[in-house]
């Protein structure tokens, strides 16, 4: 190699370097920002690094399991609550006036958005359905005795 | 080592290559796009949870991973052209970059789509979804910027400048489904171990991802012919190919 493409192969190697560190900075300090929600035990325990908690009031998404038998719905109208839980055990209640998305079913993964009413209850205002990245037909998820409780056994 | 390279420097030698190379990978793609789209759209087994509406998988997986693989293709290409400048793979870099946005611009709309009866959104602001956006952004920047000079020397330095400053992006939407709580769910087939689908969806997916790079490889010759005939229309022989060409058609 001679000298000059050696120096442009150094500039552009160290400008790669310098550029892909700067940017691993910023997307480390936003990190609790570019997090789409809290987990429920977030909204109970604060942030795993900070300890930030979120106030009463704050809009907020919130992520999480449905609890089996926790979805209790108003025969009178579209309200309807349910319970949300995570890997760490926290369980927040969620309110919601709405029609639900069609994936939305007891030990189905969720993300709501609403404001905090207090440390363990959420008003939402929009509910999404979070589905894994499991694929298969129906007869083997039957095989395995229904996914939710398959889901429920591996925690 | 790279003495067999050397040949292609020259723009006609790599036209000649490209155009040899093109019937292959367009004969591949009609091939594995009817397998797979037949495969994967009608004999495939529908899903457990979402029922027919995955079978969108078949378009928008293919595509989002060949957005990203034509960005790395033209990242190297860039890198090239930067150190030791090469004008071919400036041209290459020109080249893929609309295939790149197209591919972006239909995953991101199959994604949409999908994500309506699913998840009940067309849009969120979820970190994989995010980061998507901005390749389609730094890709019709690139095309933009390639464009904006007409001293094409100059045009194909920035536009590879640019390429290379983008390509942090690519680490990013891989593993901002990892490194963040997202609506949008986790890697299924490119993550250790075993793929999380059932073996009967894998097969026809894994069809359509090799469609998908063929295509992108047939589009990219393509346009990377045009791009050696415009940016050498001065040479001879080009002169001389659109001379035998006017002949041909002349005799008609």
């Amino acid at each position: 190699m001679n000298p000059r493409r050696k120096k442009r192969l150094l500039i552009t190697s160290f400008l790669a370097v310098a550029l892909s560190l700067a940017v691993g900075l910023v997307l480390f300090a936003l990190q609790q920002n570019i997090d789409l929600f809290y987990t429920p035990t977030e909204i109970i325990e604060g942030k795993k690094e900070t300890g930030i908690k979120p106030e009463v009031g704050q809009r907020l998404r919130i992520g999480g399991m449905v609890v089996q038998g926790s979805v209790k719905r108003n025969p009178e109208s579209l309200k309807v609550s349910f319970d949300l839980v995570d890997n760490g055990g926290g369980i927040v209640t969620v309110f919601f006036d709405g029609i639900l998305p069609d994936l939305f079913r007891e030990g189905q993964g969720i993300v709501a958005q609403g404001h905090l009413l207090n440390a363990t209850q959420i008003n939402a205002s929009e509910v999404l359905a979070k589905h894994d990245e499991e694929y298969m037909p129906p007869e083997v998820s039957e095989a395995l005795v229904g996914m939710d409780n398959f889901k429920a056994n591996n925690k | 080592m790279w003495k067999w390279l050397h040949p292609y420097a020259k723009p006609e030698k790599s036209y000649q290559l490209a155009g040899k190379l093109l019937p292959w990978f367009v004969v591949l793609t009609v091939i594995t796009f009817i397998i797979g789209l037949l495969w994967g759209l009608l004999f495939a087994p529908a899903d457990y949870q979402q029922g027919d509406s995955f079978r969108i998988i078949y378009i928008h997986v293919p595509a989002a991973m060949m957005a990203m693989g034509a960005y790395s293709s033209m990242a190297i290409a860039a890198f090239v052209a930067l150190v030791w400048q090469i004008r071919l793979a400036e041209m290459t870099v020109a080249a893929t970059a609309p295939i790149g946005a197209v591919f972006t611009f239909i995953a991101l709309f199959t994604g949409a789509a999908w994500g309506k009866p699913m998840w009940g959104a067309w849009w969120v602001w979820d970190a994989r979804l995010t980061s998507e956006l901005i390749l389609l952004f730094v890709y019709l920047g690139i095309i933009a910027l390639y464009n904006a000079f007409s001293d094409k020397v100059l045009a194909g330095r920035a536009a590879s400048i640019l390429t290379l400053v983008g390509v942090i992006n690519l680490p990013v939407i891989h593993y901002s489904v990892v490194w963040w709580n997202t609506l949008h769910q986790g890697p299924t087939i490119s993550k250790f171990g075993k793929p999380s689908m059932a073996v009967e969806m894998l097969w026809p997916l894994l069809i359509m991802i090799a469609a998908f790079a063929t295509l992108l490889g047939a589009l990219i010759l393509m346009r990377f012919r045009n791009e050696i005939l415009t940016r050498e229309s001065h040479r001879p022989w080009v002169r001389q190919l659109a001379l035998n060409n006017v002949k041909i058609t002349g005799k008609n």
